[in-house]
């Protein structure tokens, strides 16, 4: 039994009431969502808070829904939720392909999206999916609620623009038209950490070229998009050279670490993979959802 | 799973229409476990027990320069801070390990590796005591530490064992087999000789349940009670009592329920020792348990070997002869657990299930500033680097030869007829038929089907990989006349007792930690005496309950105590034939036996069952001369020669050419363990075992920073296979009885997790062939077999 430093423990009713909870208990405070990541840190002592708040009664941000050109996802909406989607399948493969690979169905069950943006793990996934899928995340604190890009929300490992007394409370992903989506991870192991991974989302013109695209990569010390490939590929028609361009471009745009995953040319080596992989996947995806609308049209 | 024996309707009856006995059976430990209802060290609770938590070094090497324990000591729940400087008082200080060396129970001069002991806390909960470890100062001078055992040599090298007296180096031996002149004449003379160096990373049992201990000390009676997580009670029991003084008869050792142990609870850690001094120290009992980072980074590791392979054959492929040298990293103490003699363990089994004209090996045993250990995760006493070693060399000759890996086996094989076969290295292996074995093997994989599949997908550029190993173990130490650990002979001892209505109790020497020593122990004693399993209680783990013995490790549970079992059984039913001669009024020589009853030859009518003769034993009934009231009997076993297990395994990979990521596809294994007591058991550990084989092949690995740090220390970094990694695994079986055996059974523990690595590697060195690899080394992660691809394979360490 590994075992945290002593701290104090609250359950919040609300969101206004984990506001006041945060406010009252002062910096050594902290919520605990899933707990997945919260949780073994402070079993290692890496994490000390002196209290926790809990927020799993905050049902009230547990959603999914479909709200125009927005689809909206509660702060607390856990991995399982999300990868059972039917909807997000069909708006968003790349979501349903990374949560197929995060952790295991034991952490799927209770992590949040909440808590995996906000831990932002250089390995984690969702926070690369979430700037491919350009995403606004909405965080409340005693002001009143911010909207924020994810190049804004996302400063970096570990960082977010949240404060200490706020709450990231929903994250809204634009849905757009003719567009498809695609993520792939390398792992040593199932339910282990990525070594390296790629999510991509692709938009197609009526003609067949791609008329948007985003591409990120995760654990390979980048934390934006690989804006390098947008102005190569924007107006193009998919194709195996386009993506191997791409794939050069990613590579050179990622800044990766040596550790037990793997060296630094190995990994700049899968992000140049993994960008073909999911620009083709992407792309492939995207001209079957355009063959299935006029299939409908017509 | 391809081939499933038939599942007998009636649980208790056996593989070939027997009443009882051997056979297909559920085990009867498994209702306790489904429900929950285990009990292991850690659920046991004693009246005003306390508990200790271990403060733990954080650097490599490093001179203790102070501690200061007073800040720990005011924590209002803490009851003790125990420091070396206090041991050392009271001559506890230091330990004796299994191989004849001394390891520190809490750190006096100088830390030795990171994670060392070097304070413990004794306090009212577990949560002080792990608080109060924050609490002490600890001043350290830092040293430049031994990382890597090549450089262990080093006329620079810093000396790890100045507190041994006259040291002035990291080495600890030399040992050798075989006869080098022999060998290198044989080598000098043969058409082809090929070498690679061969590296079996360190990595580690990761038992579910990590180590732990409650002591309970009666100041008043003397006597010590010790609960711990041990797969040798009795051996740990005299060595508590060599190491504390106190008499061995007033120490009681319960190994309770155990949650895996694969050689990690053989040793005797300082954990246990100090739960002692602190339940002696504070009057009350005291738990120990440690967490799974102090698991994995202090307690033993495995393998840990850098062997040189040379395999010298003709050209048209017939074997001549193998030598090895080996350079092995035993870390900070010399603490392996093996039989005395045999400072290697069994490596020098590394001959293989090939007939050879000569075979040489040295192994040295050097220190680094790591975690102590080196024998434990199923090697039986380093098999598994032995195995590794041959088959990774059989393979890489066949492709030099440019021949099939199957034909080349096969043309090598020692023939059915040779056995008892007297290897190169001082080994008789007792009983072995490769041939059947290896070609049931091909046929359930479809080999040549396989080939041509793997050639059509080479032309298309997709990596697919066929890996073969077939193995020869050397397993159930051990014959007294060679084998002793710290001067205890590995022999077992069996009691057994038949009450007045025929339900029996048969302790063993034993302690099972998942095998199934309740069911298997019972179904042997069935067999032998007729008595349904069910009606057989099997105890085992509590020396005031069973008879001395060495415990289960080294596959050596059905080969040593199954022995022992069979011959006490035979023995109550000999002893049943007089008993039933007297109730019969005729003489024993005039009865016959069926499975349960003495009847009389001629007249099956007439007889007494097992139960009626137990009844009569402690009855009424006249005993003949010599014969007392009672059906019971002991036995103490020394087993004449180990079993020799074999097997062969086929594994099939693929490999992702844009990321180097390994799928297993199938894995085919064929084991022959001689007799098979229970196949749903021996399933169950070959199951086991090959998920053991994948994990090391592709994933395991225990490494060090160039400080020392040890980076495998949490599961986040030391990774272990789920379900995911793992195909459907194939069994099938062959079976080929040990000579030497009562019942003609093999150890079959270890065989699959010594066995499966080579075959995992081979096929994905096979499946890199493309790339002109030849060898790579464990484990081949992803990035590893990348690197590969870019003719840039790296030895793991
Ligand atoms: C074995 C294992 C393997 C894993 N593998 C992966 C993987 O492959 N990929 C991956 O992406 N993740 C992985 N994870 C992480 C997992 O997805 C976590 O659940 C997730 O990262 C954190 O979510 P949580 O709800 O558990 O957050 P928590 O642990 O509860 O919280 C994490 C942090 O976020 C803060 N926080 C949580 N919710 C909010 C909120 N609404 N507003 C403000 N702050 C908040 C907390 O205070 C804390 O600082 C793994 C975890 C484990 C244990």
């Amino acid at each position: 039994m590994q075992i945290p430093a002593p701290f104090d423990y609250v359950r919040a009713s609300s969101v206004d009431n984990a506001l006041a909870l945060l406010d009252r208990h002062g910096p050594e405070s902290r919520v605990v969502a899933g707990g997945h990541s919260l949780l073994p840190m402070m079993k290692l002592r890496l994490a000390r808070p002196d209290w926790l708040i809990d927020i799993n009664d905050l049902y009230e941000l547990d959603y999914l829904l479909v709200d125009g050109p927005v689809l909206r996802i509660g702060a607390m909406t856990r991995h399982t939720t999300l990868l059972e989607s039917d909807d997000v399948r069909r708006l968003f493969p790349i979501i349903t392909d990374a949560e197929r690979v995060i952790a295991d169905p034991i952490v799927r069950n209770r992590g949040t999206i909440g808590g995996s943006l906000c831990q932002a793990d250089p390995a984690e996934d969702l926070s690369t999916v979430c700037h491919v899928l350009e995403a606004v995340a909405v965080v409340r604190g005693p002001n009143g609620e911010r909207m924020l890009s994810m190049a804004d929300f996302h400063r970096g490992p570990y960082e977010t623009a949240v404060a200490q007394n706020e709450l990231l409370i929903e994250v809204r992903i634009p849905i757009r038209a003719r567009s498809a989506s695609a993520y792939e991870k390398v792992e040593r192991r199932v339910g282990d950490w990525a070594v390296a991974a790629a999510g991509a989302s692709v938009t197609l013109a009526a003609v067949g070229t791609i008329s948007h695209v985003a591409v990120g990569l995760t654990a390979v010390g980048l934390d934006r998009n690989v804006t390098e490939v947008e102005a190569v590929l924007v107006g193009q028609a998919p194709g195996e050279e386009l993506f191997a361009l791409a794939g050069r471009l990613a590579a050179l745009a990622c800044d990766p670490l040596a550790d037990q995953r793997g060296p630094i040319d190995y990994k700049r080596h899968l992000a140049d993979e993994l960008t073909r992989r999911v620009l083709r996947v992407a792309c492939s995806r995207a001209a079957a959802s355009v063959f299935d609308l006029t299939l409908q049209e017509g | 799973m391809t081939i499933l024996e038939d599942r007998p309707s009636n649980p208790a009856a056996g593989d070939h229409d027997r009443p009882i006995g051997h056979g297909r059976m559920q085990r009867k430990e498994d209702p306790r476990f489904v429900r929950g209802k285990g009990h292991y060290v850690d659920d046991i609770v004693l009246p005003g027990m306390l508990h200790g938590a271990i403060l733990r070094a954080p650097v490599a090497h490093a001179r203790l320069v102070s501690i200061d324990t007073t800040e720990a000591l005011a924590h209002p729940k803490v009851l003790a801070v125990i420091t070396g400087s206090d041991l050392q008082a009271l001559g506890l200080a230091w330990a004796p390990t299994l191989s004849m060396d001394v390891q520190a129970v809490l750190v006096t001069d100088k830390v030795r590796f990171q994670g060392q002991e070097v304070a413990f806390v004794v306090a009212e909960d577990r949560y002080a005591a792990r608080d109060a470890l924050e609490l002490i100062q600890v001043e350290y001078d830092v040293l430049a530490p031994v990382v890597d055992a090549r450089k262990a040599m080093d006329p620079d090298a810093p000396v790890i064992r100045d507190d041994l007296e006259g040291r002035t180096d990291n080495h600890i031996f030399d040992w050798e087999a075989g006869n080098k002149a022999e060998t290198d004449a044989v080598f000098a003379s043969a058409d082809v000789v090929v070498k690679q160096e061969i590296v079996y990373p360190r990595v580690h049992p990761a038992p579910m349940e990590t180590c732990g201990a409650v002591a309970d000390f009666d100041p008043i009676e003397g006597r010590l009670t010790l609960y711990e997580t041990t797969q040798a009670p009795h051996a740990h029991r005299t060595l508590f009592a060599i190491v504390s003084g106190i008499p061995e008869h007033k120490i009681r050792v319960v190994s309770p329920d155990i949650g895996g142990g694969f050689g990690n609870k053989v040793g005797i850690y300082p954990g246990y020792i100090l739960a002692v001094v602190g339940s002696i120290v504070t009057g009350k009992p005291v738990k120990w348990v440690e967490d799974r980072s102090e698991n994995l980074m202090s307690t033993s590791f495995a393998r840990d070997y850098i062997m040189q392979g040379e395999i010298a054959a003709t050209k048209d492929g017939k074997i001549l002869a193998l030598r090895t040298s080996v350079l092995a990293d035993h870390g900070a103490f010399n603490a392996t657990a093996q039989p005395t003699k045999y400072p290697a363990g069994f490596f020098h089994i590394f001959t293989g299930s090939y007939d050879l004209a000569a075979a040489h090996c040295t192994v040295t045993g050097v220190y680094t500033n790591k975690a102590p250990g080196g024998v434990a995760y199923a090697c039986s006493f380093r098999v598994t680097e032995a195995v590794y070693l041959v088959e990774r060399m059989v393979d890489i000759l066949a492709r030099k030869l440019e021949m099939d890996p199957a034909e080349l086996r096969l043309k090598n094989f020692i023939k059915k007829e040779q056995f008892p076969y007297p290897n190169k290295t001082g080994w008789e292996y007792d009983s072995g038929d490769y041939e059947p074995t290896m070609r049931l093997s091909m046929k359930m994989a479809g080999y040549d089907e396989l080939r041509r599949e793997q050639k059509e997908k080479r032309e298309r550029g997709e990596l697919m990989g066929i890996g073969i190993s077939f193995f020869t173990e050397t397993v159930g130490a051990g014959p007294r006349k060679d084998m002793d650990i710290l001067g205890l002979g590995m022999a077992d001892g069996a009691e057994l007792r038949i009450h007045p209505t025929g339900k029996a109790v048969v302790r063993i020497s034993v302690q099972s930690q998942g095998q199934g020593h309740e069911t298997t122990f019972a179904q042997i004693v069935a067999e032998e005496i007729g008595i349904p399993p069910e009606d057989i209680d099997v105890v085992h783990g509590d020396t005031d309950q069973t008879p001395f013995g060495l415990g289960t490790y080294g596959s050596r549970s059905t080969p040593v105590s199954g022995a022992a079992v069979a011959l006490v059984a035979r023995k109550v039913r000999e002893k049943a034939r007089f008993i039933a001669a007297a109730m019969l009024e005729t003489r024993p020589e005039d009865l016959e036996w069926e499975k349960g009853r003495w009847f009389v030859k001629g007249d099956p009518s007439v007889g007494k069952t097992m139960a009626e003769i137990a009844m009569g034993a402690h009855g009424t009934v006249a005993l003949p001369e010599g014969i007392d009231g009672n059906l019971d009997a002991e036995v103490t076993y020394d087993p004449p020669n180990l079993t020799f297990p074999f097997g062969a395994y086929i594994c099939v990979v693929d490999v992702d050419p844009g990321t180097g990521h390994v799928k297993v596809r199938r894995f085919i294994a064929v084991d022959d363990c001689g007799t098979r007591i229970n196949p749903m058991i021996i399933e169950g550990q070959i199951h086991g075992g090959l998920t053991d084989g994948v994990g090391m092949a592709l994933m395991e690995i225990i490494e060090f920073d160039a400080e020392g740090n040890c980076l495998g220390g949490s599961f986040m970094d030391y990774l272990i296979p789920t379900a995911m990694e793992v195909p459907d695994w194939e069994t099938g079986f062959t079976v080929t009885p040990s000579p030497h055996h009562p019942i003609g059974a093999k150890g079959v523990g270890e065989s699959a997790t010594v066995g499966s690595p080579p075959a995992v590697v081979n096929a994905v060195v096979d499946a890199l062939a493309p790339f002109g690899v030849v060898h790579m080394d464990m484990p081949c992660t992803p990035a590893r077999v990348w690197e590969a691809m870019q003719g840039r394979t790296r030895p793991p360490v």
